[in-house]
């Protein structure tokens, strides 16, 4: 059976119009109200090194949490008299670790995760260790950079 | 068609529609030569509602306090995407919502809508055009710009000239003794929930007693009118055309937020001279000019006070409108209140024009 062609009427033509304005309409109203909603991206901190510490600011067997690149670190002054820096961002669930001098280690406060002061994981939920940094001292400041 | 008469159905089942499909089948809107006029509150409406959708986007972004404020706002003009649009529309949009508040108040006024049974109307009317000042004054001030900051200290500074209770007012608006950081989030308190809430409160009755009452018919046609009555339905012919208004306002704050977008000028510095030409915003202009010409003693009473009470008992009387003019009331021609209007417009009009063009 052959089907007849649909006839367009021009009401019809007409309710197609006015539909397709409605939504280009509605698309010209909310496309920068959705833009404006999706937060602008913050460009990434390009800080390769910063000035952790002064030079006999912490005592051994104990750390400081600072800023670096936005986001906290720790130095870490082993009991030994060494320093290890790494992030003190925990891979777990980002919760911001600290230094358990009880028992010379990093420890997550938030889900009980241990580190070795090598980020390695000691025990707990996190799947992967700790960024480490380097270390150096120029004078009297405590340098922290990042690996090459 | 079906689909909605479908859902329709769907909630008829549920619930008792029929005094909802009452009330839009019967509601009409009379169609004269003033018939135009009608549309203004409705834009005024619609103006409100793009203030209220365009203030909720900027919350997102907008900082309270006087070391963020302005920063925030600077983020939002140039960091965050179309947020040069949101807050110019935002801006151009008070401004015309309050002009078109005006429009809608004076239109109404010679048209004598206010004449019984719209006394209160009138009344919640008024109420909401002091609240959107109120809106205006406290939005002002929350980029934290210089000149925001002193309009803010000038505006605050004439209510401590209110007698008696003044220093307790300015206190109460200012969080302290200065405009400092407190007033700061204090106008943002103001802005954004106070005022709203007030509002919706008095748009909400405004709003009943209209569609209760229906839209009144002046009286110097109402004769003729009722010889030969003509109206249209609400829903949907005369909610339609009022679309087409909307559609229009919202066009024309499009191109003014694109080709005019509204300055951020500089950060406020509570230590810093106050810069030249500092004036408030052109709805309180012509009050700024009253005041410029009060001599500072009259008889034994400051200038000022007496001139802030002058525009307070002004207000009031304005409000009180539908209860003085009495003839009105009769529906009789009331040329004295019709005289008043026009002498306040004009006075509005030509203050306003002698501040930009002389000062």
């Amino acid at each position: 059976m052959k089907e007849e062609p649909e006839q367009t009427t021009r009401r019809n033509f007409i309710g197609w119009g006015l539909i397709t304005s409605l939504a280009a309409f509605l698309g010209m109203l909310f496309y920068p109200i959705v833009r404006f909603i999706i937060p602008p991206t913050v460009a990434e901190s390009s800080q390769n090194s910063v000035v952790a510490a002064k030079v006999n600011e912490l005592q051994p067997n104990s750390a400081k949490i600072f800023p670096f690149a936005n986001k906290p670190a720790i130095l870490i002054r082993l009991a030994s008299g060494e320093y290890r820096a790494l992030t003190a961002v925990c891979t777990h669930l980002q919760c911001t670790v600290q230094y358990r001098s009880d028992f010379n280690a990093i420890w997550c406060a938030c889900h009980n995760a241990k580190f070795d002061v090598n980020g390695a994981v000691i025990s707990g939920p996190p799947p992967a260790p700790l960024d480490t940094f380097e270390v150096n001292m120029s004078g009297d400041d405590i340098i922290v950079s990042k690996r090459a | 068609m079906k689909k909605q008469s479908k859902i329709l159905n769907w909630l008829e089942e549920r619930f008792d529609l029929s005094g909802i499909n009452k009330f839009i089948d019967k509601k009409v809107v009379p169609v004269h030569k003033y018939h135009f006029w009608y549309g203004i509150g409705g834009i005024a409406m619609f103006l409100f509602v793009v203030q209220a959708v365009t203030g909720i986007l900027l919350l997102l972004y907008y900082r309270p306090s006087a070391d963020n404020a302005f920063e925030s706002v600077e983020f939002i003009m140039t960091s965050v995407r179309f947020g040069w649009l949101i807050r110019s529309i935002h801006s151009w949009g008070a401004n015309l919502m309050i002009f078109v508040l005006f429009v809608h108040m004076f239109s109404t006024f010679f048209m004598k809508a206010y004449r019984k049974p719209r006394e209160l109307t009138w009344i919640s009317g008024v109420i909401l055009l002091v609240l959107s000042l109120a809106f205006g004054f406290s939005g002002y001030l929350l980029p934290w710009n210089k000149l925001a900051y002193f309009a803010t200290k000038v505006g605050t500074e004439m209510a401590s000239l209110v007698p008696f209770v003044g220093k307790e007012i300015l206190i109460f608006l200012r969080g302290g003794e200065d405009v400092t950081g407190a007033t700061l989030t204090r106008f943002f308190g103001f802005h954004v929930a106070l005022l709203p809430a007030i509002t919706m409160i008095f748009l909400g009755i405004h709003l009943l007693f209209i569609q209760a009452q229906g839209m009144s018919v002046p009286p110097s046609i109402e004769e003729e009118y009722k010889k030969n009555p003509k109206s249209i339905k609400f829903f949907p012919d005369f909610l339609l055309r009022d679309a087409v208004g909307w559609l229009v306002v919202l066009g024309l704050l499009g191109i003014l937020a694109a080709l005019f977008p509204w300055e951020l000028g500089e950060k406020a510095d509570p230590f810093a001279s106050a810069p030249q030409g500092i004036k408030p915003e052109w709805f309180f202009v012509f009050l700024f000019e009253t005041l410029k010409y009060v001599p500072p003693k009259i008889l034994i009473f400051e200038g000022e006070v007496l001139a802030i009470l002058a525009i307070a008992l002004g207000v009031v009387f304005w409000m009180l409108v539908p209860f003085f003019d009495k003839r009105a009331q009769l529906n009789k021609p009331s040329p004295l209140f019709t005289a008043i209007g026009v002498t306040l417009v004009l006075y509005i009009i030509i203050m306003t024009a002698v501040s930009y063009l002389f000062s």
